[in-house]
Order: C-alpha cells, then sequence, then structure tokens
C-alpha cells in the first residue's frame, strides 16, 4: 500500500508541476509565434487577411511545441477530432442574453482547422479552445460574455454521453440476466463479469465502511460512482474514437461527483455527526470552541480532496503518456520511439491500474464519508470495530 | 486564484458541469431502479438461498446422524435380544440335554437295580429249585437204595457207588 502512496504522491507532484510549469510554456509559445511571424514567407498567405496569415503561418512554421500538443489533448473540444482531417462536429449549445442559439462546431473552423468568426444572434468565436462572443473588431467582448453560457455537446460530454450508453447497455442486459435465469442457477456472460464487481463494491466497500444495517441505502450511489468512474477511466486510456477524451481528468466532472458526494454525505449525516463537529463530546470547552472550525473546515475538504485526486491523477497519466510520446517528436526521429513506446506502454499499464485505483479509492472514501456521518453512539462503534 | 486563472485545466466548464450532473442523474436514477436494485435483491436473494440450503443441509446432517444413532441402537438391541435368546436356547438345551441324561441314569439304575433284583431272585428261586430237586434226588436215590439194600448187599453196594457216579452235583 506504501508503494501506491508514493506513487500517488509522485503523480499528484507531477500534475502540479505540470500545470504551474504550462503557463510560462503557453506565454513563450506566443513569442515563437511572432517570431516565426516575422519572419514568415509564406506566398500562399500573403493574399489573406492579416489574421489569417498570422494563424497558417503559425500553424505551418511554429516549432513543435510539446506542451501545446499535450494540453490539446487534455482539454475539452468543440468538436471531436478522430484522425488527420477526419473531425466529427459536434453541435454547440449557447444561452445568450437573446435566447437559445444551437450550430454545428464545423462552422467555427475553417478548412485548415483554424478558428473563424460564426454569425448567429452574435459573432462567435474559439478563442483559446473556448467559445466566445466577439466584437466586429474581433476582439473578445467581456461585457455580452458575460451572459453567454456554453452548454454545447463537447468532445467530454460526447465521450461521456457514450459512456453513460455503454454503463446502461452493460448493466440493463446484466440485471435482465437475473430474471431471465432466476437467482438459483450461477451467472453468466456479462452478468457473471460484472456480479463480483457489484459484489466488491458491496462487500469491500460499502459493508465494512458504512456498517451492514445502513449500506443498502447508499448502494445505488456508490454503484453508479464507481462504474461511471471507471468506465470514463479506461475510455480515457484508449487514444482513439470513441475513448481519447480525458472526461475523468476534467475538473468539472470530478467537481460534479465531488458535490454529489459531500450533497449525500451531509443530507445523510445524523445528529451524532453534526456533534462532533460543532461540539466534540468529551473534550474541554475551549478545546472544543478550538476544534469547531477545524472539523467544519473537513466537512468541505473531505468532497475537495475527493475531486482534485481524481482530476490530477488521471490528468498526470494523461500527460506522462503524452510526454513519452513527444519524445519522438522532439528529437524528431524513429529511433527515440524505442525508448519512448515501450515506457509509454508502461505507464499505460500502471495508468489500467491507476484507472481501476482511482475508481475504487473515491468509491472507498465515499463509503468511508458516508459512514462517518451515519456512525452510532462513539462506544458503539469502538465494540463494532473491535469484533 | 492566480493559479485558477492562469490554467485552463483547473476551471470547470459550466457546459460540462451541466451536462455532468445530467448524465450522472440519469445513470443514478435509471441504474437505480433498473440495474441495482435487482441485481442487489437477485444477489441477496441468491445469498439467503444458498444460507438455507446449508442451514438445511446441517440439519438434515444432524437428522441423518441422529437415525444413524438410532439405527444403531436398534441393531445393538437387536444383537443383545438375540444373544440373550441364544443363551437362552443354549440354557434350554443344556437342560433338556442334563435332564435327560439324568433320565436315562435313573433309568438305567433303575434298570440295572430291577435286573440285579431279577437275577436275584431267579439265581434264589434256582438255588431252591436245585435244592428241592437234590432233596427229591436223595429221596429217589435213598429209595431206590433202600429197595437195592434189601436184596444185595454187595449189589448193595455197588449199585450205591453206582448212582454215587451217576448223581453229578450241576
Amino acid at each position: 500500500m506504501s508503494f501506491l502512496r508514493i506513487k500517488t504522491l509522485l503523480v499528484a507532484s507531477f500534475s502540479f508541476l505540470a500545470m504551474a510549469i504550462s503557463n510560462p510554456l503557453l506565454a513563450s509559445e506566443n513569442v515563437v509565434n511572432l517570431d516565426s511571424n516575422t519572419v514568415a514567407h509564406d506566398t500562399a498567405s500573403q493574399v489573406a487577411s492579416a489574421e489569417t496569415h498570422n494563424a497558417t503561418a503559425s500553424h505551418e512554421e511554429k516549432a513543435f511545441n510539446v506542451t501545446e500538443t499535450i494540453l490539446e489533448h487534455i482539454k475539452d473540444d468543440h468538436s471531436w477530432h478522430l484522425w488527420g482531417h477526419l473531425t466529427v462536429a459536434l453541435p454547440v449549445i449557447l444561452k445568450t442574453s437573446q435566447g437559445f442559439d444551437v450550430f454545428s462546431s464545423a462552422k467555427l473552423v475553417d478548412e485548415n482547422h483554424e478558428p473563424i468568426v460564426y454569425t448567429g444572434k452574435f459573432d462567435y468565436k474559439l478563442v483559446e479552445g473556448k467559445l466566445k462572443i466577439v466584437n466586429k473588431q474581433g476582439a473578445v467582448d467581456e461585457e455580452a460574455n458575460k451572459h453567454l453560457i456554453d452548454i454545447s455537446i463537447t468532445k467530454n460530454v460526447a465521450s461521456l454521453f457514450v459512456s453513460v450508453f455503454i454503463i446502461l447497455f452493460i448493466f440493463l442486459n446484466a440485471a435482465a440476466s437475473y430474471k431471465k435465469t432466476g437467482v438459483t442457477s450461477a451467472p453468466k456472460g456479462l452478468q457473471s463479469f460484472m456480479e463480483p464487481i457489484v459484489l466488491f463494491v458491496r462487500d469491500d466497500l460499502a459493508i465494512p465502511n458504512i456498517g451492514k444495517k445502513k449500506y443498502a441505502k447508499f448502494m445505488p450511489f456508490l454503484l453508479t460512482v464507481f462504474f461511471l468512474i471507471l468506465t470514463n477511466n479506461f475510455l480515457g486510456l484508449i487514444p482513439f474514437f470513441p475513448g481519447g477524451a480525458n472526461v475523468s481528468g476534467n475538473i468539472a466532472f470530478t467537481m460534479m461527483l465531488a458535490v454529489c458526494v459531500f450533497v449525500v454525505v451531509n443530507l445523510s449525516a445524523n445528529k451524532n455527526y453534526w456533534q462532533h463537529i460543532f461540539w466534540m463530546p468529551g473534550m474541554h470547552w475551549s478545546m472544543k470552541l478550538f476544534l469547531a472550525p477545524i472539523e467544519l473546515i473537513g466537512v468541505f475538504t473531505k468532497p475537495i480532496s475527493l475531486m482534485i485526486r481524481l482530476f490530477a491523477n488521471i490528468t498526470a497519466g494523461h500527460i506522462l503518456v503524452l510526454s513519452l510520446i513527444c519524445i519522438i517528436f522532439i528529437f524528431k526521429t524513429i529511433f527515440a520511439s524505442a525508448i519512448a513506446v515501450p515506457f509509454a506502454v508502461f505507464i499505460g499499464m500502471i495508468e489500467c491500474l491507476v484507472a481501476f485505483l482511482q475508481a475504487y479509492i473515491f468509491t472507498m472514501l465515499t463509503a468511508m464519508y458516508i459512514g462517518m456521518a451515519n456512525e452510532e453512539h462513539h462506544h458503539e462503534h469502538a465494540d463494532a470495530a473491535h469484533h | 486564484m492566480f493559479i485558477l486563472e492562469i490554467n485552463p485545466l483547473v476551471l470547470p466548464d459550466i457546459g460540462l458541469v451541466f451536462w455532468n450532473t445530467i448524465a450522472f442523474l440519469i445513470l443514478l436514477v435509471v441504474l437505480g431502479k433498473f440495474a441495482w436494485k435487482p441485481m442487489l435483491k437477485a444477489i441477496a436473494d441468491r445469498e439467503s438461498g444458498i444460507e438455507e440450503a446449508l442451514l438445511r443441509a446441517d440439519k438434515m446432517k444432524a437428522e441423518i446422524a441422529a437415525m444413524q444413532n438410532e439405527n444403531e441402537a436398534l441393531l445393538a438391541k437387536a444383537r443383545e435380544e438375540r444373544a440373550t435368546l441364544i443363551k437362552e436356547a443354549k440354557e434350554a438345551s443344556d437342560k433338556m440335554v442334563a435332564d435327560a441324561k439324568e433320565k436315562a441314569k435313573s433309568e438305567y439304575d433303575r434298570i440295572l437295580a430291577d435286573a440285579q433284583l431279577a437275577i436275584t431272585q431267579q439265581k434264589n428261586a434256582a438255588i431252591t429249585e436245585v435244592k428241592n430237586q437234590v432233596g427229591t434226588l436223595v429221596i429217589e436215590v435213598a429209595e431206590k437204595v433202600l429197595r437195592k439194600e434189601l436184596s444185595n448187599k454187595a449189589d448193595q453196594e455197588s449199585y450205591i457207588k453206582q448212582l454215587a457216579d451217576g448223581v453229578k452235583l450241576n
């Protein structure tokens, strides 16, 4: 277990470093682009507008940028790039101050995959991957953007839907086979593959942490969380369609789950739990005053730690694999792949473990928090722990 | 706030949060109703079924053991009975044999005694008869002697001698 802890720590610190470093790198990239623009002698783009010239030139001549490539793969996108020039356009749904605006994401880019202005109810343009309202001069209109809510079906959302369909397909089928074969016969097919995992969640996560009396109420939530994370983790590891999107490594996904955990934990919490937070029994009154704010902060840090742990682990894994693959492009030689590919495979193996492990840890901690919130009187717990 | 601003990775998109929430709630509701509930129920049913079957098996085992004990007890009892029966029969037969032997012996004794008695009686009778015959003979001889004596003395004597030779006591 200590090996896993060290590994988690390493991954977390690496991802933090990557996040911290990415900004200066992004900044320097702009500088490089400007430089390349000044020396660009692309005759074809001479006739284009200044802006397109700028973009095309930088597209063709700029040096390979590792940070940008990696971030591009990790970030969400309005379209789903499959391979080469094949891109699946996804619907863009916007809520503006003048109502909804729906159009295809193909209209936001030209044939060179460079962002262009699309005019719906407003003028829209992709700025650093995010959709913004621009004014006539092509600059971001901050005032209008305040009323813009982007609920587009992005790459992550589409991938999430894929995972939802996969989960629904698998488990509705598995559940149906219980009706077909009855409960006395041994499980078959999908059912036999899924049942041990469901039993694992029940027997190793829910029951030990929540207790035999109360676990049943939380089983649907825990199972859904576990399989949603697991499916998205594995989908994220598949480098091509329908995988490839970084759903469980997206802060929005983990934040949503963390908020759900927060709601479930605190709504199910009993009197005993709140008493332990605000007025810790068996302590001197001054100690109680001291502990109350700490415990109250703990209420929030628990789900936040869940959110960051999952996000950082999955994102870090993707960054690692992409960095190793990028080595080939940095050295611009096929021989670099002799080192990069085995390492990428190795990290990929670890990622498979991490994909399962993170789903496990998230669910186990959720169960633990629920268990803490539903704990009966302390001496009873001490008794229970004893047995 | 500085880090949050500089890196888009840690800025959650409102649209993603929106769709994630919807997807999660749909999954939770649909799976909760149509997958987790029947699955967990089926698993629980199976577990209780297995538990019941095990309990039943244990009970059956105990019952079988009890039956075996009973059988063994019955067998032992039967064996005991047989042994006593045999013993009794043996005793009865022994007694019968002994009785028969005794009876035979007493019969033999009685027969022997009777025979001895009869022999004695017959012997006595025979002796008496012999005595009687001897008496008769003596009288006859005496008569003849007396007759002869009266005629010739010498002849008398030789006759007596001749007679004496002819008489043989058996």
